[in-house]
């Protein structure tokens, strides 16, 4: 393997030099984790996951990593994830859909647990019927859980919120869980040009002693509690601890918001952001809406884009800022629910102005042209 | 750990709870005492919100003295009875979900095994029959078929008990239970058999009415993980709240399925795990003859 030097974050997300790279979005998870200085990473397949894990594997076997192997279910796998962080290491794993669905009992117990686990989820339909198309529902039951969310677009996106991920999630104000969700086979089984840092450089190590909890390896002196505090039948503390504790995930994540605007260069992307309408996306509807946009701008309308990167912690203010001064924000969404049009509702002042559509699901593509509709109503 | 972690910083000796500074002054830390050495230390559970005439709290306390090395344990519990008891241990611990333990475990152990390459970290996994029969049976087996070095210690109450008595996989055939009403249809799972099968390099059944064996066993299946295989060992310890005994008779009643042949105390060794029992036995020695 090549010998690796430790860089600041900093210098490995903005200075190194990059090289450009024609490669699908599973090879730029491969590429995101050669230089993330990952401890384990533990694996189980599911479509579309299955070969971004698959690559990791093999930079394991090529030394990049100390520890990888299968588990035997998502949930198993989330749990040895959760047993890793407690016991000081840096993890890695990826899932999707129903191995999502799976394991979801892990992913507020993550985040209760105030563990720097990153995990990146390559989105798929949920059954039944049986699907392995693209779909961003499940993304819909994550939004409640506590892990911070960041939504890519492409595999450029990939690589740099995976390798972020690792340096919000490990801050000790932060010190939460981060899903790094992408489109499955959208942008995991297509090929593009991402611009990525030598193999040669890596993050610095985690240190499990900057966690604000104590790491399970009887280096430290043992209280008697546990790590995660735990609510005894009636016993008013315990209701006021847990409930204080729930809070705190909250605060953790609040506090997340400068790290991510520090490394992501903030939570949302805009182009033309004065205009009257805005399509607003996350994920690979952003490349349709940026497509939309264009077509409407040559049209002659007075249209911009919003790129949503950020989803926990949710960009609120820059949000209803926006919308205020627009007509309307077209929310197109890869999923049935409309989860994304939900919240950014739950945060605009005039929730007419929202349109939550256009939405296709079950795998199947958006057309621009349904986005240019909507544009073209808003005009009618 | 250092033991030097648990001093307390002069000036606070005052403030500082009376269990915290017998812990320091008298734990069991780095002094490798044993079950016949109870009484003369302070133990490292302090006091517990389990039911009177608990089997179970009985068998924890005893694994709790019986570890060999308690300074570099991490235990890991599931949601039952026995993760009440938990947060009042002096170790550290976890408890993560119900069910998932062994995979817990499994992370834990490889992440202490590259932290500390030099150094013996023994993980134990602590649960009760629910979690560990039931729901958990597939991560417990899979941490066996990859040969994780991890201790499992089931705690056989019989019963799903912290949810209100429901029939578990190790409740007896018959046995009136909620959630079978009609009686339990299917005899107790035999776990052991299949921990030998799965690939436990040592098995053992066992009860807190034989504390001494008990001891033992719990210190032969934590020294076998560390080096040669997954143990297991099943402690029987059925629940008086739950099939309505007076606390009292706890112990006899075990004494009584002992003899009616319903619970069999039982020893599996692997050769390998034998000879590596025998070779610390012969280094042992060595050592107080010095």
């Amino acid at each position: 393997m090549t010998t690796q030097q430790v860089v600041a974050p900093e210098y490995l997300f903005f200075e190194a030099e990059r090289e450009r790279r024609f490669m699908t979005g599973s090879e730029a998870v491969r590429e995101a984790i050669k230089r993330a200085n990952v401890d384990m990473a533990i694996s189980y397949p599911i479509t579309p996951q299955s070969e971004s894990m698959h690559l990791v594997g093999d930079i394991y076997a090529q030394g990049y990593l100390k520890e990888y192997f299968r588990g035997e279910s998502e949930f198993a796998v989330m749990a040895a994830v959760a047993g890793a962080a407690m016991g000081g290491v840096r993890v890695f794993t990826a899932t999707a859909g129903p191995g999502t669905l799976r394991a979801f009992e892990m992913f507020p117990t993550w985040a209760g647990a105030r563990l720097p686990v990153v995990c990146a989820f390559l989105t798929r339909g949920i059954n039944s019927p049986l699907t392995i198309q693209p779909d961003t529902i499940e993304m819909a039951f994550l939004l409640d859980t506590g892990i911070l969310m960041f939504h890519a677009e492409n595999a450029q996106d990939l690589y740099d919120m995976i390798l972020k991920a690792f340096v919000v999630a490990e801050q000790t104000d932060v010190h939460i869980p981060v899903g790094v969700f992408a489109d499955g086979f959208f942008v995991t089984h297509t090929r593009e040009e991402v611009a990525v840092a030598p193999a040669d450089l890596k993050l610095p190590p985690y240190n499990p002693y900057s966690a604000p909890v104590p790491v399970m390896d009887m280096e430290n002196v043992p209280v008697r509690q546990m790590r995660d505090p735990f609510v005894m039948k009636s016993n008013f503390i315990s209701y006021a601890a847990h409930a204080s504790w729930q809070q705190e995930i909250l605060a953790a994540q609040e506090r997340a918001r400068k790290h991510v605007r520090r490394y992501l260069g903030g939570l949302l992307d805009t182009e033309h952001p004065e205009a009257a309408v805005l399509v607003v996306a996350a994920g690979t509807a952003v490349s349709q809406g940026r497509e939309a946009v264009a077509a409407a701008r040559r049209e002659g309308l007075d249209v911009g884009l919003v790129k949503l990167k950020s989803l926990r912690p949710f960009p609120r203010e820059e949000l209803r800022a926006l919308a205020r001064q627009a007509r309307a924000l077209i929310v197109p969404e890869f999923n049935r629910v409309g989860w994304l049009a939900r919240e950014i509702k739950s945060v605009v002042e005039d929730t007419t102005k929202v349109i939550d559509a256009p939405r296709v699901f079950g795998g199947m593509t958006m057309p621009p042209d349904l986005i240019l509709d909507q544009i073209r109503r808003c005009y009618a | 750990m250092s033991k030097g972690l648990f001093k307390i910083s002069p000036g606070f000796e005052d403030v500082m709870p009376a269990e915290y500074k017998e812990l320091v002054t008298n734990g069991p830390y780095g002094r490798d005492l044993g079950i016949s050495d109870l009484g003369t230390f302070k133990e490292l559970i302090e006091e517990h919100p389990l039911c009177a005439g608990c089997a179970e709290a009985l068998a924890l306390r005893l694994i709790l003295a019986s570890l060999p090395n308690p300074e570099d344990t991490v235990i890991v519990g599931s949601t039952g009875c026995s993760s009440l008891l938990f947060p009042q241990v002096a170790v550290q611990n976890i408890h993560s979900l119900f069910g998932n333990q062994n995979a817990v475990a499994t992370g834990l152990k490889r992440a202490l095994r590259l932290r500390f390459p030099d150094k013996v970290k023994d993980v134990a996994v602590i649960a009760g029959d629910g979690a560990t029969v039931d729901i958990g049976l597939d991560m417990v087996m899979q941490s066996w078929f990859r040969r994780e070095l991890i201790t499992t210690i089931m705690l056989d109450n019989e019963v799903y008990a912290n949810t209100g008595g429901q029939e578990s996989g190790m409740s007896p055939q018959g046995a009136v239970l909620n959630m079978a009403p009609l009686g339990k249809k299917f005899p107790k799972v035999n776990l052991p058999e299949i921990a030998r099968e799965a690939g436990c390099a040592y098995v053992a059944t066992i009860s807190p009415a034989l504390p001494r064996r008990l001891g033992k066993v719990v210190r032969r299946a934590i020294l076998v993980a560390r080096e040669i295989g997954p143990s297991y060992v099943q402690i029987f310890c059925p629940c008086p709240t739950n099939f309505k005994w007076p606390s009292a008779q706890v112990l006899q009643k075990i004494r009584d399925r002992q003899k009616e042949g319903i619970f069999k105390v039982r020893e599996y060794v692997s050769p390998e795990a034998e000879a590596y029992l025998a070779r610390l036995e012969v280094v042992k020695q060595h050592d107080e003859e010095q």
